[in-house]
């Protein structure tokens, strides 16, 4: 499968992998981020940043070979990223696309900034977001991330 | 299995249940033997001596029987045991746990570890559902909740008293009205959450510009280490101050609350008027936490 024409100088298609495409122009590098991948991880990977976009305006694109990511991946990148569309690719075609949609919940994703909270004591516990229509609030002691949540991601 | 943990999570019905029992109970209508055989745990991390006896009080009232902690200091959390551990533990030997915890969402965690209820007692600043669910036990003794107009005075940032009282009066379509020194308004969020409910709110400077048109003032207590500067704090606290004379033209059917303890943001004087309600309040906390128990076990 061929990369679309306005990617396609940019970036070459892959043969096995993940295309994160329609990431917000500038979020490429923290959705690599959230991803746990830094310059000492071993991915082959690809960023595209502020690319053309007829929908978007500007897009940044991501592609990580020999990577397909998973739900929980897929999650955490709705986060920063809600209007991303994730392909994964098998011998160069795509075998699924995934839309991005907010989950109802975010378990174990963002630290919640509330120093008093138990969920930030030495507890067994992950933290649980809600998804709320002005923001995530956290489960244990309601406090509310209306903005850069992506500073908040463990 | 019933824990209360939130007053957000109860739900109208189940309140005005609970204070329907209060009164009943109040009156004398219980059963002294209806916990028998039960056994309490009170769990205090932090001192709060009154919320603890007046749990222990209600419980013996229904015939049941209470342990506690101890001190901190002496227990195996000292030794860095955790808060789920010790509920874990404590589910073994009880029928159900009243928890009071510095960090705020503890009681949520522990409901979660544990198996038996678990009912909220105060977790840090964040909610303490049986202090609303007396304070409205004592508005209802006067008045119908539905519709009043309410007044918070004094600290309603860091107030948990006032902002679960708010939210749950919000379900009976109440009008609040909010007095308060600069920065320590209502959080914001909660805020929109009130106007979220469709609750109005309508912040005044003054006390004097409202007073009158209140059926309720709930005074809170502004913490001296709010203020950097001493001298602010005694401008501010002698100014959100209730005395005789500012509350000389209230109706005849005006309330002032407080959760207790108070400092000096009550003069007095005001004790023997009939609107003072705050020893009344806290004294209906046993009838209402034997109502509350008495949800939880049976
Ligand atoms: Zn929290």
């Amino acid at each position: 499968m061929k990369g679309k024409p306005e990617d396609g100088l940019l970036i070459s298609p892959i043969r096995n992998g993940t295309v994160i495409d329609h990431i917000a122009a500038g979020e490429g590098l923290p959705v690599l981020r959230i991803l746990g991948i830094t310059g000492r991880t071993t991915e082959e990977l690809s960023v595209a940043t502020n690319v053309e976009s007829r929908q978007m305006g500007k897009k940044d694109i991501v592609k990580i070979e020999n990577r397909e990511l998973v739900k929980e991946e897929v999650d955490r990148i709705s986060l920063i990223a809600p209007k991303a569309s994730i392909n994964i690719i098998r011998e160069y075609r795509v075998v699924q696309k995934i839309g991005v949609e907010i989950p109802s919940e975010v378990v174990g994703v963002i630290r919640c900034p509330n120093p008093a909270c138990i969920s930030n004591a030495n507890e067994p516990i992950r933290s649980l977001f809600a998804c709320q229509r002005r923001g995530y609030r956290c489960r244990y002691c309601d406090t509310m991330i209306t903005r850069d949540v992506g500073s908040y991601i463990v | 299995m019933h824990h209360i943990i939130s007053i957000r999570e109860v739900s109208r019905e189940e309140i005005d249940d609970i204070l329907d029992r209060a009164s009943a109970i109040d009156s004398g209508n219980f059963d002294s033997e209806a916990l028998k055989g039960k056994i309490l745990a009170n769990l205090f991390f932090e001192p709060s001596t009154r919320t603890q006896m007046s749990f222990a009080s209600a419980m013996m009232r229904l015939g049941g029987s209470v342990i506690s902690l101890g001190s901190v200091e002496a227990s195996s959390v000292a030794k860095g045991e955790t808060l789920a551990d010790t509920i874990r533990v404590v589910s073994g030997y009880a029928d159900a746990i009243v928890l009071r915890h510095p960090l705020e969402g503890a009681a949520r965690f522990a409901s979660e570890s544990a198996t038996i209820p678990v009912i909220n007692a105060g977790d840090g600043a964040g909610q303490h559902p049986s202090q609303t669910l007396l304070d409205l036990f004592t508005i209802r003794q006067s008045m119908s909740l539905e519709k009043i107009n309410i007044g918070f005075l004094g600290d309603l940032r860091y107030g948990r008293t006032a902002h679960s009282l708010a939210a749950a009066l919000s379900r009976y379509d109440a009008r609040i009205h909010t007095i308060t020194p600069k920065g320590l308004e209502l959080p914001p969020g909660l805020t929109e959450d009130l106007i979220e409910y469709g609750t109005d709110i309508v912040v005044h400077e003054h006390l004097e510009d409202v007073v009158e048109d209140l059926d309720v003032l709930y005074v809170t207590r502004i913490q001296r280490e709010r203020f950097p500067d001493p001298a602010d704090y005694a401008s501010i606290a002698s100014s959100y101050r209730v005395t005789p004379d500012v509350i000389r033209g209230v109706s005849d059917r005006f309330l002032l609350m407080h959760p207790l303890p108070r400092v000096d943001e009550i003069d007095p004087r005001v004790d023997a008027l009939p609107c003072a309600r705050y020893f009344e309040q806290s004294r209906n906390g046993v009838p209402v936490r034997m109502a509350m128990l008495q949800k939880v076990f049976l």
